[in-house]
């Protein structure tokens, strides 16, 4: 039976002082000693709560259990039955708010860590050099495309691939991954578990056709014209948003997507080595209070910024980013400033930012988020100096695949309209999930609509009915 | 993987590459490009599509050398191959029958850019003057091809080594004053001279199209680093444009961003030179 005595077990990890001079993962994961400890304290509980917290519905008791019995593989073999990428949920779902928040144990004590539990069992096949390939059903000779390799392409493309479908998943970028490899760093998600992913689908048939943009190599109607039967569209979030305030296109002002870009996907902390650069300076600012405002400013300090601040125009409360971030963040050393928002940038003759003007706020009524809204305090402006700017507020829709597929409905924001259920869009034959319907959402969701609509494609696949 | 299967250095910086790119080479129109990125360390530089011939399903583009992946590029030969390349990109020139003339205003390798937007004016009937400035004879590209089919055809150099002296803005400003006939302008090179460019032609009140090269990575739409202010809006070059009205673009800004890693620009280029010199001595 589950040991109440026994305490959460926290997640061994590379001290403050240390990481912020590398790229290295921050949270270094269970050893099966801690792992076994942390799983001996479900209860399992007769109606698990924590399954419904799951948006792929795990089967989280039964894979604590084997767990505790030291059958790591058969606990990591229970959590592939719904979920394709542990090692990668494990490090990045935000646990708190789905699964821990319902557990048991939250109510007198603490949760059990599940997500790390999670993530232990994935490092664990990696460690023992092992990679077991599911089942793939006989081929069924039927052809889908599926646009965009983030999370939700992923799970599509492994969901149909299993099936025995023929998929070609399509990317615009080099790497395999989505916000997986250009936005999410390594020190948060090491870039070799999602390599590794990847791969494993490449095993089961996929094929990976990277540097292809659709909308411009090839428009959906020409996918079919290739004889594709479906294609699924999760092309995530799009253009970044900016504040349009003046001086936002100074140089050394960045959307959080160019500085994370840089970083991970073109490992500018590595140039010279590798080619692309990047430029921070002593002093950075990055206005937003989400995930990836947090990956944003704690890069900075990676990359030798001497302060690293951030700005939220709320109060801590309100911040989305996870909390876990938010402490890993402040024993960094990063700088929180609440309740300002910039109003302007100031540069020099070369175009350079150089300071930021704030205005301090207050926070007043709820507004539609429910999160009381911040209201500016007149006169209130003060100007700090700065030496980059990274502005991490959200991103619209890319607008390349809606403006060149008629027959795709999109909303007022330009996501693309697509059934909750099925994943259907208003085009025949097309489905669409993840970011580019709910705008920036999670990797957990984005997947969660990957299996629906994998399960809808199948269902047309087979039957022909839309 | 994308292979070269013809190299020729056409000028002492510029260098043609014909390359195997099946898909580009069928779906791109004049005024499109493509990202390059050499090798797994690369960094993604946006390149304008020169001519592609789809039937053999190869693309060619003209690279000018100036900083360290132009010059690595400038290294490779027929047979070797580029990690990515990505593309068309962006939006096709929007070229229709005009009531007047078509001026095409290059400078340096932007000649290569032009060329294929200036052909396609020229099939469908209109009439093509072109103009292209070299800083001197050496360097002058692509004269016999646009003499194979433009109806005039202007040469200006800066030192006056071949053609006329002084600069492209020098020939466009007679024709301007002889009061032509023109329909419409389009002027591709570097930021600089299309800013002097649709400066001369504000006051005529001509339409002037620029085609804007800034900094890119993702080029879809992703990172925003394109960004340019046209008419006071943002706007994204990858995604937009590449061409804008040159009356409405803010150079100004554009030369500061492009100059964004001028510094790291220099580093990584030296960096190159002193490794290659290295192995060479
Ligand atoms: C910095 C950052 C940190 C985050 N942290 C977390 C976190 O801790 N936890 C969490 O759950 N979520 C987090 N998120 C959110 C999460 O990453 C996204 O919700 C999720 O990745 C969305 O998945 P997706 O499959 O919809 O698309 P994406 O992951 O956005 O992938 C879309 C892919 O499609 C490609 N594409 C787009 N258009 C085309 C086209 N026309 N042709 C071909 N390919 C195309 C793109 O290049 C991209 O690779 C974070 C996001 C960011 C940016």
């Amino acid at each position: 039976m589950a040991d109440a005595k026994i305490p959460r077990q926290a997640i061994p990890k590379q001290t403050p002082k240390d990481r912020v001079k590398n790229f290295n993962e921050v949270a270094l994961g269970y050893t099966p000693e801690l792992a076994q400890l942390e799983a001996q304290r479900c209860i399992q509980c007769k109606k698990p709560f924590c399954i419904e917290g799951c948006p792929v519905e795990i089967d989280i008791p039964a894979f604590i259990k084997l767990i505790k019995e030291g059958d790591f593989e058969g606990a990591l073999a229970k959590i592939r039955e719904t979920n394709l990428l542990p090692g990668v949920c494990g490090r990045v779902c935000p646990q708190e708010e789905q699964c821990e928040k319902v557990c048991i144990m939250a109510r007198r004590f603490e949760p059990v860590a599940i997500g790390r539990l999670e993530r232990f069992v994935a490092d664990w096949e990696i460690q023992q050099n092992k990679m077991d390939l599911p089942e793939i059903a006989p081929p069924t000779g039927h052809k889908v495309a599926v646009v965009g390799s983030g999370p939700g392409g992923l799970t599509v493309a492994a969901d149909l691939a299993k099936l025995g479908h023929k998929v070609t998943l399509f990317e615009a970028l080099h790497k395999p991954g989505g916000v997986l490899v250009y936005g999410i760093p390594e020190f948060r998600l090491p870039k070799a578990i999602v390599a590794r992913e990847c791969h494993i689908l490449e095993e089961i048939g996929v094929d990976i056709r990277t540097d292809f943009v659709v909308g411009r190599t090839a428009s959906v109607d020409e996918l079919f014209e290739m004889e594709y039967e479906a294609v699924y569209l999760g092309l995530g979030a799009g253009l970044p948003w900016f504040m349009n305030i003046p001086g936002e296109n100074l140089v050394g002002v960045y959307s959080a997507n160019e500085y994370l870009t840089r970083i991970n996907l073109m490992k500018a902390y590595k140039f010279p080595e590798y080619d692309t650069p990047i430029r921070v300076g002593d002093r950075v600012i990055v206005v937003g209070g989400g995930n990836v405002a947090m990956d944003s400013v704690r890069s900075s300090l990676r990359l030798g910024a001497k302060e690293a601040h951030i700005i939220y125009r709320r109060s801590r409360k309100e911040m989305p980013a996870r909390n876990e971030e938010i402490e890993n963040a402040e024993a960094e050393g990063v700088v929180f400033n609440f309740l300002v928002n910039p109003v302007r940038y100031i540069g020099n003759e070369q175009g350079r930012v150089k300071q930021v003007e704030l205005l301090k706020m207050e926070l007043g009524e709820p507004d539609a988020s429910g999160r009381r809204r911040p209201v500016p305090i007149e006169g209130s402006e003060y100007i700090m100096d700065i030496d980059t700017v990274v502005v991490a507020i959200g991103n619209g829709a890319n607008p390349l695949v809606p403006s060149s597929t008629p027959g795709l409905d999109t909303n007022k924001w330009g996501y693309i309209v697509a059934d909750t259920e099925t994943g259907k869009t208003t085009k025949k034959g097309v489905w669409a999930g993840g970011d580019i319907v709910t705008g920036a959402a999670t990797v957990i969701l984005a997947m969660g609509a990957g299996r629906k609509a994998a399960n809808s494609i199948h269902e047309y696949l087979t039957t022909g009915e839309w | 993987m994308f292979k070269i299967v013809e190299r020729e250095r056409v000028n002492p910086v510029v260098n043609k590459f014909v390359i195997e790119a099946p898909i580009i080479a069928k779906k791109r129109e004049p005024g499109q490009f493509v990202i390059f990125r050499l090798h797994e360390k690369g960094e993604r530089i946006p390149i304008t599509i020169a001519d592609a011939d789809p039937d053999a399903g190869t693309i060619t583009v003209y690279v000018q050398e100036l900083g360290k992946t132009t010059f690595q590029m400038g290294t490779m030969q027929a047979g070797d191959e580029i990690a990515d390349v990505v593309g068309p990109l962006g939006n096709p020139t929007s070229i229709e029958k005009l009531s007047g003339e078509m001026f095409v205003i290059a400078g340096g390798v932007g000649a290569a850019e032009v060329l294929p937007i200036a052909r396609k004016h020229k099939k469908i009937g209109n009439k093509v003057v072109a103009i292209l400035g070299f800083r001197s004879k050496d360097i002058v590209i692509l004269e016999d091809e646009f003499r194979s089919f433009a109806d005039e055809v202007y040469i200006t150099t800066d030192d006056g080594s071949y053609g006329r002296e002084g600069f492209v803005t020098t020939e466009l400003k007679e024709h301007l004053d002889k009061g032509r006939n023109i329909a419409e302008i389009l002027a591709v090179g570097p930021a600089i001279m299309m800013k002097v460019v649709s400066d001369l032609t504000r006051h005529y009140k001509i339409k002037t199209m620029v085609s804007l090269n800034s900094i890119m990575i993702d080029a879809t739409g992703m990172c925003g680093v394109c960004r340019v202010e046209v008419g006071g809006e943002t706007r994204y070059a990858c995604v937009h444009g590449p061409e804008f009205d040159g009356h409405k673009v803010n150079f100004d800004l554009l030369l500061k961003r492009l100059a964004s890693f001028k510094e790291e620009e220099k580093i990584s280029l030296e960096r190159y030179q002193a490794a290659v010199g290295g192995e060479d001595g």
